[in-house]
């Protein structure tokens, strides 16, 4: 029997990927846990591996091509064995270059229904995730309508259709579009070296939703119109912390270990605190509110795609020096999309720590199915009244809390947002 | 009180849009404007559709088919097995054909009107100021009407030529031909654009002596000179006598008859008892606000097609040619849709079928050969017969050809033209393929269906490749 290899779903959120890469050609052997292509997801970039074997007979989507999760992508044959037509795909990847239009065409006619599927959607619930549905892919893929001409032109040129506007009919792509698209990326700034913040656009942009960014869309307006968030708010004499710090740091300086970051401290703090209140460790579930045994501490790292919060597991357990180097590395591999799903996924509780930027306070949207989320802002020199009732100068920190209100009522809040804030300010409680 | 004050004027009604004339350009503005929910007004001095439905386009294709329906029983019923022992014809019938069906046209104009709550004010109108617009109605009384924008739609007239004035019997403009009656025994028609040509097929197929008179070196002289060549030997072979580079050095109407003096490649003396005037059109521009024109007399407007009058515009005709009612059209809904969309960037005309209903037809669109070199464009050209194409063959129609300009190096059509039969129906296709940028891949791989004329686009571009079937 031929064997269908269709997308896997490599996350929970995941509902389509990206093929970046056959690492197998049509023809090749395959073994079970062969690597036989890269796909690349809303969160990271992964390799997929066989469980069949046979000799891949046939691939149905091309590299760099977005494929919903379910699409049969090649057929394995055994041997003898004709690969047959899969239905729907009226003809095959040929070197034809009137033919990979097509099939891109149909490959994207077939999306609609595949999102449908009521047995796909619910597939998969866990407990780390019960709120969780896959988000619709909306419309995805964009073609752009440009002339038979204008898209000769442009491959001439080396013109992506996707950043040219068009003034033809319906905003259909011509060539003169092309042409002065051309011409501007000649005279505009070099984009590869500008740096993105500073570049000026001349004209407006349509930017395609990466899979990433629609996850994020998807995942916070979600969060946003379905939580009842509430906010609290605490300041913190982040003092002892530096102190601290310093000292651990001057320490571990000689003795060649890897310095202790302010955020390293705070995601510590977090996850004994996020232990010590297990009500705001938790998660709502439809008709049962789940309390997590352990802390399962995301942290918000930011990529150029967008975002992406690794997690820190058991962290609650770990030490200082401990969480430091796992975040270290988590964030490097992220953002070089290198994440593996379980890496990123099942977070209890997050932090977001926008301090590094000098932003001084804000509130974070909480990130499903998770309750809380911690908000930290930038340490502050500014006069404060000391015990003595004297002005002095004080190093403070602002943290925010948001919580959803079905798990998480305003005093339980509070007492997370205190215990956090007693652990910060005598961190000598985080060696206990 | 028992009676209030009067009705100032400054409360009268104003409209978004009033145009002047109600021909293609007009009458098409005017619907549009109305369709984005304008109120919109259109005064019309005589009757709504403009020189295209009343004395133009239509009343001309009607007499022209008698002609090819006239023509084909007489010099080739034999050919097809008839024979008509006493074939005639009743010329006030053919004529009162034409009328009837201009008639019909006018009048479903009248109508979308009705239909589209445009005010259809009759009379002559001016633009005393910007914003105004007057018209005296037929008892002479003249209203005004006020408007935040003006569309002048009013289009052209025959142009007169200096030294032979029309005068409706011996000296004629193609709005008298059209109703001349009786038949004139020799005609001469000055002028072998379109509607010279046009008339001198229509006459010469009834009958009439017809010479046709051309200062430029080919009859249809803006068409491909190959078409225009193709053209001109049918035309001779039909018993038209045609002198090219040849101008008119002396002209006179007298008693019943007129002379002409030809001089170009050689010196002619001819003598008929018609003139037909068909040298091109001169614009109508209405009396008032003073409009800037260009050196020809037409109006000259701006990229969103505004005269040097703010909220006065002008479309159509009136702004110069080329003088094609689908182009006035075109032009007039480029105008309102600037004026009232937001965001609409109105284009001007650069690519546009042109086609003349004498037997065999002729149509273009695009770069003539000619222009493409002068341009320094590279392309190669793909030509097929009607005499290789099967339809043709069985309609009885082989003559002419059809010739594409395909650009190089990415294939896209420069410009087509044909020669034959029902070439200004085939030209449409090739307009979409222009429109769309198609290049000949794209028409290579679209199947025309078997037995089409339209087999010869497939063909004549398959033949710039050397890949035609059928030659």
């Amino acid at each position: 029997m031929p064997t269908t290899i269709e997308m896997p779903k490599l996350s929970d959120t995941m509902t389509e990927g990206t093929l970046l890469r056959w690492i197998k050609k049509v023809g090749d052997p395959v073994e079970v846990g062969d690597v036989i292509a890269e796909v690349e997801t809303d969160k990271a970039t992964m390799e997929m591996e066989a469980f069949d074997e046979g000799t891949l007979a046939e691939v149905y989507v091309e590299e760099g091509q977005k494929v919903q999760v379910g699409q049969k992508l090649a057929i394995l044959t055994g041997e003898g064995e004709e690969a047959p037509k899969p239905p729907g795909e009226s003809k095959k990847v040929g070197a034809d270059k009137k033919e990979k239009e097509q099939t891109a065409e149909s490959a994207a006619a077939e999306k609609k229904p595949l999102n449908k599927d009521p047995v796909r959607s619910a597939a998969e619930p866990t407990l780390e995730s019960p709120q969780q549905s896959a988000p619709s892919a909306g419309t995805s893929q964009t073609r752009s309508k440009a002339s038979p001409l204008a898209r000769k032109v442009a491959a001439e040129l080396g013109v992506e259709l996707q950043e040219v506007s068009g003034s033809g009919p319906g905003g259909r792509i011509v060539r003169s579009d092309v042409l002065s698209a051309a011409k501007t990326e000649q005279k505009g700034p070099d984009r590869a070296k500008a740096a993105p913040t500073s570049e000026t656009l001349k004209t407006d942009q349509r930017i395609s939703l990466s899979g990433m960014r629609r996850t994020i869309a998807n995942r916070l307006l979600e969060a946003k119109t379905t939580i009842p968030h509430f906010y609290l708010q605490a300041e913190i004499d982040a003092q002892p912390l530096i102190s601290m710090r310093q000292q651990i740091n001057s320490a571990g300086e000689a003795a060649d270990r890897p310095k202790i970051t302010v955020n390293d401290f705070i995601l510590k703090a977090t996850a004994l605190a996020a232990a010590h209140v297990p009500q705001a460790n938790a998660a709502f579930a439809g008709d049962a509110i789940i309390q997590y045994a352990d802390v399962q501490l995301a942290c918000a790292v930011a990529i150029d795609e967008g975002l992406v919060t690794p997690v820190i597991r058991e962290a609650q357990r770990k030490s200082l020096s401990q969480i430091s180097s796992e975040i270290k590395d988590l964030a490097a591999r992220a953002r070089s999309k290198k994440l593996k799903p379980e890496e990123y996924q099942g977070g209890t509780i997050t932090v977001s720590n926008l301090g590094g930027y000098g932003v001084e306070q804000f509130f974070a949207i909480i990130n499903p199915p998770q309750s809380v989320i911690v908000a930290v802002g930038a340490i502050v020199a500014k006069p404060v009244v000391d015990a003595q009732g004297q002005i002095v100068a004080g190093q403070r920190i602002a943290l925010g809390l948001s919580c959803d209100h079905r798990v998480v009522d305003g005093a339980i809040g509070a007492q997370l947002l205190a215990e956090l804030k007693r652990l910060l300010e005598i961190p000598a409680l985080m060696l206990i | 009180m028992a009676e209030g004050p009067s009705v100032p004027n400054y409360c009268f009604m104003k409209y978004d849009l009033i145009v002047l004339g109600g021909g293609p350009a007009g009458y098409v503005g005017a619907i549009r404007a109305a369709q984005l929910g304008k109120k919109v007004a259109c005064v019309e001095k005589e009757r709504a559709g403009g020189t295209c439905l009343n004395w133009g386009c239509i009343p001309t294709k009607s007499l022209l088919r008698n002609a090819e329906l006239f023509q084909l029983m007489q010099k080739r019923s034999a050919d097809f097995g008839f024979r008509f022992d006493k074939l005639t014809y009743d010329w006030p019938k053919i004529i009162s054909r034409s009328r009837s069906v201009a008639d019909k046209l006018a009048g479903g104009v009248e109508f979308l009107f009705k239909k589209n709550k445009i005010d259809y004010l009759r009379g002559e109108a001016a633009i005393p100021t910007a914003g105004k617009v007057t018209y005296k109605d037929r008892n002479g009384k003249e209203e005004t009407v006020e408007g935040d924008h003006i569309l002048i739609a009013t289009g052209a007239v025959a142009r007169e030529m200096p030294g032979l004035p029309v005068n409706g019997r011996t000296v004629v403009n193609s709005h008298d031909a059209m109703i001349i009656d009786p038949q004139p025994k020799k005609l001469i028609v000055i002028g072998a654009g379109a509607i010279g040509v046009e008339f001198a097929y229509f006459f010469n197929a009834f009958g009439t002596e017809v010479t046709l008179v051309e200062m430029l070196p080919n009859v249809l002289p803006v068409e491909d000179t190959e078409i225009s060549m193709a053209l001109e030997k049918s035309l001779s072979k039909q018993g038209i006598k045609i002198f090219t580079n040849s101008k008119v050095a002396a002209a006179k109407a007298e008693k019943g008859q007129v002379r002409i003096n030809l001089e170009g490649k050689q010196a002619q003396e001819l003598q008929a008892d018609c003139a037909l005037i068909a040298i091109g059109v001169s614009a109508i521009v209405p009396t008032g606000v003073p409009i800037t024109l260009d050196k020809k007399g037409f109006i000259s407007v701006d990229d969103r097609y505004q005269t040097n009058v703010p909220g006065i515009f002008a479309a159509g005709d009136v702004i110069g040619p080329p003088w094609l009612a689908h182009v006035a059209s075109w032009e007039a809904i480029q105008t309102v849709e600037g004026i009232f969309t937001k965001g609409f960037r109105p284009q001007r005309v650069k690519e546009f079928p042109g086609c003349t209903y004498c037997q065999p037809q002729v149509a273009s669109i695009g770069l003539t050969e000619r222009v493409a070199k002068e341009q320094g464009l590279k392309f190669k050209v793909g030509k097929f017969p009607f005499s290789a194409n099967g339809k043709a063959l069985a309609a009885g129609e082989p003559e002419g050809f059809i010739k594409i300009l395909i650009a190089e190096p990415h294939g896209e059509v420069l410009g087509a033209h044909i020669v034959g039969p029902e070439a200004t129906e085939l030209i449409a296709e090739l307009g979409l393929a222009m429109k769309l940028e198609a290049t000949y891949e794209e028409i290579e791989a679209t199947i025309h269906a078997h037995p089409t004329l339209s087999e010869t686009v497939h063909e004549a571009v398959g033949a710039a490749f050397g890949e035609a079937i059928h030659i």
